[in-house]
């Protein structure tokens, strides 16, 4: 097992190092690179500019500047920002709880919605209820997030005024847990929507290929009973490409919760950095796209070893 | 497809048309996916002659005229006065262009370096395959996004920063099927002849992985359509005055509470456009390639 993770460590080194040869080619692709907020400010002159260039290390060559780059990422030293000069490593922080609560609470409701459906699907194939499954499945892909969540938003807190339109808390409500549920209602429904098609259409297809293999015929033929056979037999096995989506779907996660948080004024990183955006500061940029990079890294990391668990083969193989 | 291609010979080929044809119109949703996006194409493309109205002409007078009133404004007016079913039309054809342009950007970048990756294999296969899983560590939308702030907005900017964050998938799916087709008599037979290599990848493979090229094709101009109406509502895709779905829902949000049928239409055509390329790929899969099916 150890050897197992020590060899699938090595290979997100490239990864981490792919992903941050991107990020830091993408900071000076940056119209006016790294300093062109400095050169609309009126007040600097030129010989601020190239003090300032001076300090940040630009006049050195690239690949110095990159490696230099490179070891403050990993020793949590990510600059600062434009506006308020604040370490950009502790702003992303900041955010990071009230995306992870979101982001959380859908991929739980939405992991046990879809697998439901879809192993409902899987051994009731061709019925009335795996029909409309697959095909509202569909539907629900094809719905653009933002527009589901207007809608949202329209009807449960405009219309009938059952729920809060946006943000996380009321003012001077900051501790009370059942304010902060009723605010999450609504962007977890939005978010969790893609996500729990997704589930259940991979459910279904990964539970169908189990459920016809040999073993399970043999498990039928021993006398085991349906919730055994499915239980211990399928659902092993069928969990592990459903383990591997976790991490693969990881980036879409953070791109749904991107526009979920813009839509519902959600104070979490997605907003952070369409906020950024608008005010140009590509030190937060920058940081947001190593952060989530490096993120998808480890979650496949942990997805790949959590697999190795349950199945010798793939940590003996 | 080339003779070499098809070993069987040719009425084989015939055959199995036709069962690509039976087995498509037997999946009603496929159908329902071809119906509407030939519709979709067919509005766009005629958008000028069925437009009632200039999308951009404003009169402010006329400003948020109810649907089906009998106003001549058949679906209403927006906050500026403009024509909504002129704008839907319109903001249609932006919507396709870019799903289009996108999905050949994809498809020529996920081929050539899937056929790259897979037929010379080696360290050069090992590079790039690294590339692709580096960039699908990235969400789309943030990688996306911070380009478009980068690049002025255009058209063509907008398709091909979507068509060059999207590839990766095609170049798995394309790699795998090189993988498995370069082992096979034919490909031995081009070498042994002397076929170049360009020749072997472009004449010989490439032809023989049209079917999964097009399923996919046709699921990425949805995805396309998709991600570009999230970056034009977030207000770095396509800019007004030019309308988009996408910018035609950030513009009806602001008049959400009194007139939702703003936000309602764009975000109904972009459903309805998506769905549609959604099912005819989904169709195509189950057609063209029984093995791919979701439910083997």
């Amino acid at each position: 097992m150890l050897s197992y993770i020590a060899r699938r460590l090595l290979q997100s080194v490239p990864l981490l190092i792919g992903v941050s040869v991107i990020g830091f080619g993408l900071m000076h692709l940056a119209p006016g690179g790294p300093l062109a907020v400095y050169t609309l400010n009126p007040t600097i002159t030129s010989q601020d500019i190239d003090r300032i260039r001076i300090v940040l290390g630009l006049d050195q060559p690239v690949h110095i500047q990159y490696f230099k780059w490179a070891a403050g990422m990993f020793t949590g030293n990510w600059g600062n920002t434009f506006f308020g000069g604040r370490p950009v490593l502790h702003v992303i922080l900041e955010r990071m709880p009230a995306t992870f609560l979101l982001m959380g609470s859908a991929l739980s409701l939405a992991i046990l919605i879809g697998a439901t459906i879809g192993v409902l699907g899987a051994i009731r194939r061709y019925s009335v209820f795996d029909m409309l499954a697959t095909s509202g499945a569909m539907v629900a892909l094809s719905f653009p997030t933002f527009w589901f969540g207007l809608m949202a938003i329209y009807f449960f807190a405009v219309h009938l005024g059952w729920l809060p339109s946006g943000g996380m808390y009321r003012l001077g409500e900051e501790d009370n847990i059942v304010d902060l549920l009723r605010h999450l209602v609504l962007p977890v429904m939005v978010l969790a929507l893609v996500i729990t098609a997704i589930w259940s259409r991979y459910t279904r297809s990964s539970f169908l290929e189990v459920l016809h293999q040999d073993y399970m015929r043999t498990a039928k033929a021993k006398g085991l009973r349906a919730h055994e056979r499915l239980l211990r037999h399928a659902l092993p096995n069928a969990l592990k490409p459903l383990i591997a989506l976790l991490g693969i779907e990881l980036p879409a996660l953070f791109s749904g919760a991107l526009v979920t948080e813009t839509i519902f004024g959600w104070p979490g990183m997605g907003r952070l950095f369409v906020d950024a955006l608008g005010m140009k500061e590509y030190p937060i940029l920058m940081g947001m796209i190593m952060f989530t990079g490096m993120f998808v890294i480890v979650g496949n990391l942990l997805a790949d070893i959590a697999i190795a668990l349950i199945d010798p083969r793939v940590r003996l193989g | 497809m080339s003779a070499v291609a098809t070993p069987a010979g040719a009425a084989p080929a015939v055959v199995r048309r036709a069962g690509v044809l039976r087995r498509f119109t037997r999946h009603p949703l496929a159908l329902f996916g071809f119906v509407t996006v030939t519709l979709l194409c067919l509005s766009a493309l005629f958008a000028p002659a069925i437009a009632p109205h200039d999308p951009l002409f404003l009169d402010t007078s006329k400003r948020f005229f109810i649907p089906f009133a009998n106003s001549g404004f058949p679906l209403g007016t927006d906050e500026l006065g403009r024509d909504t079913l002129s704008r839907l039309l319109y903001g249609g054809r932006i919507s396709l262009t870019v799903g289009l342009v996108a999905m050949v950007t994809t498809v020529i970048t996920g081929s050539l370096i899937g056929l790259t990756a897979g037929y010379t294999g080696g360290w050069v296969d090992t590079v790039l395959m690294r590339f692709v899983d580096t960039m699908l560590c990235f969400p789309q939308v943030f990688l996306l996004l911070v380009v478009a702030a980068f690049v002025p907005p255009s058209l063509i900017s907008i398709s091909m920063i979507i068509g060059l964050t999207s590839w990766m998938e095609v170049a798995r799916i394309v790699r795998s099927e090189i993988l498995h087709l370069k082992e096979q008599d034919f490909i031995q037979a081009a070498r042994a002849l002397g076929a170049s290599r360009a020749r072997i990848m472009f004449q010989e493979l490439l032809p023989n992985i049209a079917a999964p090229l097009l399923v996919a094709a046709t699921l990425k101009v949805a995805s396309a359509v998709l991600v570009e109406s999230y970056i034009s509502y977030l207000g770095y895709g396509v800019q007004p005055p030019l309308a988009s779905w996408g910018n035609m829902l950030t513009n009806a949000q602001g008049y959400f509470d009194t007139v939702p049928w703003l936000a309602i239409l764009p975000g109904a055509m972009i459903t309805l456009t998506v769905m549609g390329f959604n099912f005819l790929g989904d169709g195509l899969r189950d057609a063209l390639d029984p093995r791919l099916r979701m439910d083997t």
